[in-house]
């Protein structure tokens, strides 16, 4: 009949007024600055770059290869190489961004830049509360206030972080071997241009054992 | 000639010559509502309280509505900045002045404005007229009247209804058997 | 009768002690001015503890809090409010009407303050007592409509023109059951006054009021305007003119700043009158229900009533979904012009069933009820038949692309 559906619908809106008086639960809203909800592990807004060990200047996965740089869709990424190289975690000599901005006010939070580094320098935060007062200053954030512990990528994307040290420390162990093996080569070539007589190399070549970090 | 009844017929005066010179035609509608108002107000002003309420029902919101929407369903809020005098325009005076000779005419020759003319003794004796009297008025001594004009204007309203019908049946007549259009359905 | 005593008097004797210290000439000017203030103070104040009654209440009809930080629990809200909207800019679009467009919201408040001239709010508490109050509620409601159209068209925006035009096309057309479902009480009350049709309910037989509403066509009659006045004031579900998804805000899209706020006074004014007009006439304005309650203020009684049904107004506000164009047209032609007619007939059978037809008091009375409930009833069925045949509403299912 024209008019029940009404009914019906103001029934449970009524329902609805004078349960959240009396019922706790049903209220969805949490008093925000007095109350948080503890941030879901998905939850991203802006980058930050990941350093090793203790010393976040030495450690900054980042090589500066300003892939990053030329994906980020807004542009909001700004990267100058460093002249000099140093080691990374292997020990290879790479450069290191001299200068590295991300600009957050243009960041549109997309992740790309995530995913394209093959380095996993870099990664998203859940970090929030960023208001400032200076719109333009404030919120162009250089290398320093980007760069962040691995411990807190741990802290903040556990499954993620996991994932990406057990690659790291994969990586890491057959860098070992190849430089190993290359080594063993090298010993063996060394050892039959002292004995060539001897015929075929009899150097075993297994892989060295691996260490995690 | 009180001070309220100048002001007021300034208004509505003003409120018509207005609507006759303003350039744009939602500017003439609106100060022809100012004239309408006016003019009801001086209804009320006069003590004629329902002809003045039914005034400012009938003319500001009804009629006046109905000019506004016009206008802009006929895209006509723009046009024509030039001619403001056309032809019809003196066609319109002719008529504008036969319409005041009869009201002339009809005002001078009328009781009231003889006893006008014989002094202020008519200022008293006007009618004190209430809702309800002209309630039983029309509902006894003019009720015939009243039916014929309510069915008359019933027998326009079907028609126009009727006339909206058509014309939106006619838009495809060789189309085969079109689904009927949402609107036409209950 | 004269029940109440001074607590049901005391802004009437206010009134006349200010009065009467005035010096002569100035009386009429004081006493006017003293009717205006109060008006615009009382309910401009009704309007800013409705915003924010209206905003908890339909949080908790969320399951929300609602707003609670202005203030304990949130009740200044509405300062804050005044506060922010008086300090913002005021924008005027370079292409509008500038005359029509600051004339406009003036106009909307002021048309709509000149209605409550004619509401008695408590005994011997009408500002003006109108031989034809009514016709002059409805006479002078009519200029919102120009209002909104002047608001609408001087912005020189197509969503304010749409909004505009939709506003006015739904005023007029619920415009004509909201007068037809009143002319059903000035029927049976034989006057236009407003204030002779409340006395008219002010009467008691036995314990019970003569309210209208206690009568079948009065029952019907009365949710039938009140669906009419929701329209009339574009509130929800009527709120197409608005329609925040489609037109934005419709015909105040160009307005900011305290222009803005004007508008939104406007409009809850309106709701106020309307609801006002609809206590008058169908809920016994200022009488109390029973004759034992006549104790309590008049005043008291009318404002109680009024925020009852400013309450019910949030909670259909909070429960239905906004109309499309073609519903709310169907709806008024198709349905609530033929039930206000039949509300009338209605109403008329009830004045020929007096005691002398149906009977004397007990039984008479109640096939007197019965006879006109079922006048609206038996049509009532018959039109929600025909209107939903062939409407078979389906639960819909959603595909989602694979
Ligand atoms: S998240 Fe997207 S927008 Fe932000 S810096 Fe990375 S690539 Fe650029
Ligand atoms: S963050 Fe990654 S992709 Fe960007 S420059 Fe550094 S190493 Fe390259």
């Amino acid at each position: 009949m024209l008019g029940e559906g009404i009914l019906k619908g103001l029934g449970e809106t009524a329902r609805n007024f004078a349960g959240s008086f009396v019922s706790a639960e049903r209220l969805t809203t949490v008093q925000y600055p007095e109350e948080r909800i503890a941030p879901i592990e998905a939850t991203r807004d802006f980058p930050f770059l990941v350093y090793d060990g203790a010393d976040w200047e030495a450690g900054l996965r980042c090589v500066a290869c300003q892939i990053c740089e030329k994906e980020c869709p807004p542009r909001c990424i700004h990267i100058e190489k460093s002249k000099d190289k140093k080691p990374d975690f292997v020990g290879k000599a790479q450069f290191y961004p001299a200068v590295f901005d991300i600009d957050v006010a243009v960041c549109m939070s997309c992740q790309i830049c995530v995913e394209v580094c093959p380095f996993d320098a870099i990664r998203m935060d859940n970090k929030f509360e960023l208001s400032t007062t200076d719109r333009f200053g404030g919120l162009l954030w250089t290398k320093e206030q980007l760069a962040k512990p691995n411990e807190y990528y741990r802290q903040i994307h556990p499954t993620e972080a996991a994932e990406t040290d057990e690659r790291r420390v994969k990586e890491l162990a057959d860098a070992k071997a190849k430089a190993a093996a290359a080594a063993a080569a090298a010993a063996a070539k060394a050892a039959q241009q002292a004995a060539p007589g001897d015929g075929v190399s009899a150097v075993p070549t297994t892989p060295a054992k691996v260490v995690p970090q | 000639m009180t001070l309220a009844f100048l002001i007021l017929a300034v208004l509505t005066v003003a409120g018509g010559v207005a609507a006759m010179t303003l350039r744009r035609l939602v500017h003439c509608a609106l100060a022809l509502t100012v004239a309408f108002a006016g003019l009801a107000a001086l209804y009320l002003n006069l003590g004629a309280e329902f002809a003045g309420l039914a005034q400012l029902l009938v003319y500001v919101g009804a009629i006046a509505i109905l000019i506004v929407f016009a206008i802009l369903l006929t895209h006509g809020g723009e046009s024509d900045p030039e001619k403001v005098f056309s032809p019809a325009g003196i066609a319109g005076g002719v008529i504008a002045l036969a319409v005041f000779a009869v009201l002339g005419w009809a005002v001078t020759t009328s009781s009231v404005a003889h006893g006008w003319g014989a002094g202020a003794a008519a200022q008293t004796s006007a009618p004190q007229t209430s809702v309800r009297e002209i309630g039983l008025t029309l509902m006894q001594r003019y009720v015939l009247p009243l039916e014929v004009i309510a069915l008359m204007l019933t027998a326009a309203m079907i028609g126009a209804v009727i006339l909206a019908w058509r014309e939106k049946r006619s838009v495809d007549p060789g189309a085969p058997s079109a689904p009927p259009s949402p609107e036409l359905r209950v | 009768m004269v029940a109440g005593g001074a607590a049901d008097q005391v802004f009437v004797n206010l009134d006349h002690w200010i009065v009467g210290h005035t010096p002569v000439p100035l009386q009429t000017l004081v006493s006017i001015v003293i009717s205006i203030a109060t008006i615009i103070v009382v309910f401009a104040g009704l309007f800013a503890l409705t915003t924010v009654f209206e905003r908890k209440g339909l949080g908790r009809i969320q399951n929300r809090y609602g707003p609670n930080r202005v203030g304990p629990c949130g009740v200044f809200q509405p300062l804050a409010d005044a506060v922010k909207s008086l300090t913002k800019e005021d924008v005027v679009p370079r292409s509008a009407d500038h005359v029509v467009h600051y004339l406009a919201p003036l106009v909307l408040v002021g048309v709509v303050f000149l209605t409550y001239a004619v509401l008695p709010v408590g005994r011997n508490m009408t500002a003006v007592n109108l031989d034809a109050g009514v016709l002059f509620f409805f006479a002078v409601g009519a200029g919102t409509e120009l209002a909104i159209f002047m608001a609408g068209w001087s912005s020189h925006n197509k969503y304010s023109l749409l909004g505009a035009m939709r506003a006015i096309a739904q005023m007029i057309s619920y415009e004509i059951p909201l007068i037809l479902s009143s002319v059903a009480v000035i029927m049976t009350a034989g006057t236009l006054s407003t204030v002779a049709i409340v006395e008219k309910q002010a009467r008691y037989s036995s314990t019970l009021a003569h309210w209208y509403v206690f009568t079948p066509w009065g029952l019907a009659g009365f949710i039938l305007f009140m669906i009419a006045a929701t329209a009339e004031t574009n509130r929800s579900p009527f709120d197409l003119p608005e329609g925040e998804s489609e037109i934005i805000a419709g015909y105040f899209i160009e307005y900011s700043g305290f222009k803005f706020a004007l508008f939104f006074l406007a409009e809850y004014l309106e709701m106020f009158a309307v609801s006002g007009l609809g206590i008058t006439l169908f809920l016994g304005g200022w009488s109390a229900p029973f004759s034992f309650l006549t104790w309590i203020p008049s005043w008291i009684w009318f404002f109680g009533k009024l925020l009852t049904l400013i309450f019910a107004f949030i909670w259909v506000r909070g429960t239905l979904p906004r109309l499309r164009m073609d519903q709310l047209m169907n709806f008024a032609w198709k349905f609530m012009l033929p039930m206000t007619l039949i509300v009338i007939l209605s109403a008329g059978i009830w004045h020929f069933l007096t005691a002398a037809v149906v009977g004397p008091k007990p039984l008479g009375a109640v096939i007197r009820w019965l006879v006109c409930a079922l006048v609206i009833f038996a049509p009532f069925i018959t039109l929600a038949r025909t209107l939903e045949r062939g409407r078979k509403i389906e639960k819909r299912t959603y595909r989602f692309a694979e």
